[in-house]
């Protein structure tokens, strides 16, 4: 079945294409094909053979086998491989067809670029058309819809600087009954470690702040969380193809470490605002490296174990396993780090195959979660291997040191009544902690 | 717009600038090492710490030297000193948020206050909230107009007039119409621009003191460009960077980028042409005859450039571009991940390298530049790349005396606060 028999409605998608005509299709794409991108897209169109072994990779082909559209290949076929044979020739149809395989089809968790043998790197190739796409202004209603809130309120969830700063005085003060020295520093200059967090967390997981900030003060950290704008370290603007704001974006959190003079950044369990500090944020704005180094919490938690700064007296005795999440492992390495924090909690660790660079994605990232309702249904279908590959270790929890990761194992989770539970590395580490001074 | 690294000089000149070193308080931590002292700040000069305190449960005020505030609030902080010497800090009673000035609430009170910021004539600010509307207060008195929302606050020089961005069109969840026809302008003393746009960012006043203000602003999806009071340029561009007025009149340069490239736009012309992989924080001599600016010429190599010219000296990182108050010389911190911080003085490094430093210093007649800095847990000023000999650990900014004469250091020695007054003709 091919992308034009499973088209989904999306408000904007439809908004948007009806204003297109292929002359405007034609000039975007060649300002993307022929200006931004380069020679790197040349070579790989040039060097895809076509040998179909990315089907092996992907989760979504994985998960209707046979249907070779779903394959990245396929994907490509029909979206960017199409655009440089036509030089951007198509219909304004076509670009809502390839919208919706690029933003809802493809996580871009780079799994394919492990079985190809030559190394194509297919997220890349989405994330371009992606870029067409919001340059076209086809990007689904949702997702669009937080970056715009990325682009007036510096954070994703249209939170306003008051209730950022409220939201941690409250989860201060809640915390406080349990640990009475407890504190959530606020701008504090010169701090060891700088905290930022996803948007979600003051919105609807305030508990993960309490949580930290119970970690960061039984541990004796040297520690902030910023009162200003730059707070939020997610970047949906990455995930659209609006790269202008995602540079801005990128500005201000850095900037912000840079005014408070901290010496690094610590950030909570997210794998996609990893990704947008130290590969791509980064590089749009010119820095080779980050400007300021950047800890993803699992690098961070590691530290906190090995060192001793907390205390695990007893481990989490039920089984658990381990979800890699692609833009912190596939993207970053942090699978062996991963394993040793979650060893020193956990008793009883299952693997689940394949894992590490392997993982299957959780079929949440690369934004494809955040177009919202209109498009769960394609995440879950697409994501019956990973269903599978979770229920054959037979434990009752999954670790997942990510966000979007949570969203979409939630989801599969339940739409496959899979009866388990997501925790976050967080929540094991506040539930097993020694806990000294606490009320 | 930031012009000069040096300290507002018409209260310097009030400060005592007799040489010398004279302890202020002889601990800075709590006589009881179990009580709850935080945010330890210090006034410009030098004379008086101020720290957050908890009396009991949901009681706080604010310690000055060795004493206290009489009153005391459910919570309190962000202690800062007003440049002529007053100290303040967010407090709450009764729910109800407000600024204390030297231990006296103002009467006016918001649902939240946040972010206080200073005049150049010491005229105190801050953001409010209240009904869920918002703007800005100077001195307890709230813009006659609040929004939906405000972000991106800003001062006039002279502290007359404060801007911000401000929502003015409800929007609904998802409600994408309503967004691209423009919910955002700018709101100058509370009174938003005509015009709205997509997003409007970092309004900036012009030089003079004026109402005119410039800022940043999106037309749609895809376009930047700079407004002036409310007029965008002619000219978009697929990204712009913060504006900043001429000083002696009322053009306006702003970074763009076009083609992959950063270059620098006056009054919505190519001013600079877009050949850099980054260009930002520009500043302007006083005179207008140069502009200065970050940029990187190189992919991953930043540095200083003076009327397009860059220093050849590059570095991965550059920050805190300041000017000498001529505008003819600069200074700014380099780094690499966040360390290996470098004072780099018209173009040339100073030799030591700081796992830390603080924006540099001009001295009024521009011949000296000092810094702050930190190597382990000890922090110093050095000046003209040389260690003034005095140690910390933890210091404040350091500030020359108007004549040019005295360089007055802030800091924490042996658990004292203690201020330094060096001669400079004894330093050399």
């Amino acid at each position: 079945m091919g992308i034009a028999e499973r088209k989904i409605e999306d408000a904007n998608l439809l908004k948007a294409v009806a204003a297109l005509t292929p002359d405007k299709i034609q000039q975007v794409v060649r300002s993307v094909t022929k200006g931004e991108a380069g020679a790197r897209l040349a070579v790989y169109h040039e060097t895809c053979m076509r040998c179909g072994m990315c089907a092996e990779a992907c989760h979504f082909s994985l998960s209707h086998k046979g249907d070779p559209t779903y394959t990245p290949v396929g994907k490509m076929e029909q979206t960017m491989w199409r655009l440089l044979r036509t030089d951007g020739r198509v219909t304004p149809d076509e670009i809502y067809n390839m919208a919706q395989i690029a933003f809802t089809e493809c996580n871009m968790c780079k799994r394919c670029v492990h079985f190809c043998p030559v190394g194509i790197d297919t997220g890349y190739i989405i994330s371009l058309v992606r870029r067409i796409c919001h340059l076209l202004g086809v990007v689904p209603m949702y997702i669009l819809d937080t970056a715009h809130s990325h682009s007036a309120t510096m954070n994703q969830m249209w939170v306003k600087e008051d209730e950022w700063i409220d939201s941690l005085m409250w989860q201060e003060d809640e915390a406080r009954d349990e640990f009475p020295k407890l504190r959530i520093p606020l701008d504090k200059e010169g701090s060891d470690v700088l905290y930022s967090v996803i948007a979600p967390e003051p919105k609807f997981r305030t508990q993960l702040i309490y949580q930290a900030a119970a970690i960061m003060n039984q541990a004796g950290i040297d520690w902030t969380m910023p009162a200003g704008p730059g707070w939020d370290n997610s970047d949906m603007c990455m995930m659209t193809g609006n790269l202008e704001m995602m540079g801005r974006l990128k500005r201000a959190h850095y900037e912000m470490a840079q005014r408070l003079r901290v010496k690094r950044i610590v950030m909570g369990e997210c794998g996609h605002a990893f990704r947008s500090v130290y590969d791509t944020g980064n590089r749009w704005l010119g820095f080779k490296d980050w400007p300021v180094p950047i800890v993803h919490s699992v690098e961070f938690f590691w530290e906190l174990l090995t060192t001793g700064k907390i205390k695990i007296p007893q481990k989490f005795q039920k089984p658990v396993t381990i979800h890699d999440p692609c833009n912190i492992t596939r993207g970053y390495g942090l699978m062996e780090k991963l394993r040793e924090v979650v060893h020193m909690l956990c008793e009883n660790v299952v693997e689940m195959t394949p894992n590490r660079e392997h993982t299957i994605c959780c079929c949440a990232g690369g934004g494809v979660i955040n177009c919202g309702p209109p498009f769960k249904g394609t995440r879950v279908a697409g994501n019956k291997v990973k269903a599978d590959v979770l229920a054959a270790t037979g434990v009752e929890y999954v670790i997942a040191p990510c966000h979007n990761c949570h969203g979409g194992l939630e989801d599969i989770i339940s739409h496959y009544k899979l009866g388990m539970h997501t925790k976050f590395i967080g929540d094991l580490i506040f539930e097993l902690m020694e806990k000294p001074g606490a009320e | 717009m930031k012009n000069s690294g040096s300290q507002p000089a018409s209260f310097a000149s009030e400060w005592d600038w007799e040489k010398g070193k004279k302890t202020v308080v002889a601990s800075v931590l709590p006589k009881d090492p179990e009580a709850w002292q935080e945010e330890l700040y210090v006034s410009p000069d030098g004379t008086h710490m101020a720290a957050v305190v908890r009396l009991e449960d949901d009681s706080f005020t604010l310690r000055v030297n060795d004493g206290q505030w009489e009153q005391s609030f459910e919570k309190a902080w962000m202690p800062r000193f007003a440049p002529d010497g007053r100290l303040t800090a967010l407090v709450m009673e009764d729910d109800q948020w407000t600024v204390a000035v030297d231990g006296t609430p103002w009467e006016e009170r918001f649902d939240f206050i946040w972010n206080t910021m200073f005049g150049g004539q010491s005229q105190i600010y801050a953001s409010i909230q209240s009904d869920m509307q918002y703007g800005m207060c100077k001195e307890g008195e709230p813009w006659a107009e609040l929004h939906d929302n405000a972000t991106d606050f800003s001062l006039s020089p002279t502290g007359k007039n404060s801007a911000a961005v401000v929502q003015v069109v409800p929007l609904k969840q998802a409600d994408l119409e309503t967004f691209a026809k423009g919910a955002y302008t700018v709101a100058v003393n509370g009174t938003a621009w005509e015009q709205t746009f997509v997003n409007a960012w970092t309004p900036v006043f012009n030089c003079l003191g004026e109402e005119q203000v410039a800022a940043q602003v999106r037309l749609n999806e895809f376009e930047y460009t700079i407004a002036v009071n409310g007029t965008p340029w002619p000219t978009t561009y697929n990204c712009v960077w913060a504006p900043s007025f001429d000083p002696l009149g009322s053009a306006v340069a702003a970074p763009f980028r076009k083609g992959g490239r950063w270059g620098m736009a006056v009054d919505g012309a190519e001013f600079w042409k877009p050949t850099y992989y980054q260009c930002w924080n520009q500043q302007w001599s006083f005179d207008a005859k140069k502009l200065w600016a970050i940029v990187a010429p190189e992919y991953g190599k930043f540095t200083v450039a003076c009327n397009n010219t860059p220093w050849n000296a590059l570095f991965p990182v550059v920050t805190d571009l300041v000017l000498s108050p001529q505008g003819t010389r600069a200074a700014a911190l380099a780094s690499h991940k966040n360390e290996e911080f470098r004072v780099v003085v018209d173009g040339v490094a100073w030799n030591d390298a700081w796992d830390m430093a603080y924006p540099p210093v001009f001295s009024p007649n521009g011949q000296h530049v000092a810094a702050l800095v930190r190597k382990k847990d000890t922090m110093t000023v050095f000046i003209d790349n040389k260690p003034v000999g005095q140690t910390f650990t933890k210091a404040w900014q350091p500030a020359f005396s108007p004549d040019s004469s005295s360089l007055l250091l802030r800091g924490v020695q042996n658990g004292a606060l203690v201020r330094c007054v060096l001669p400079l003709n004894e330093l050399f």
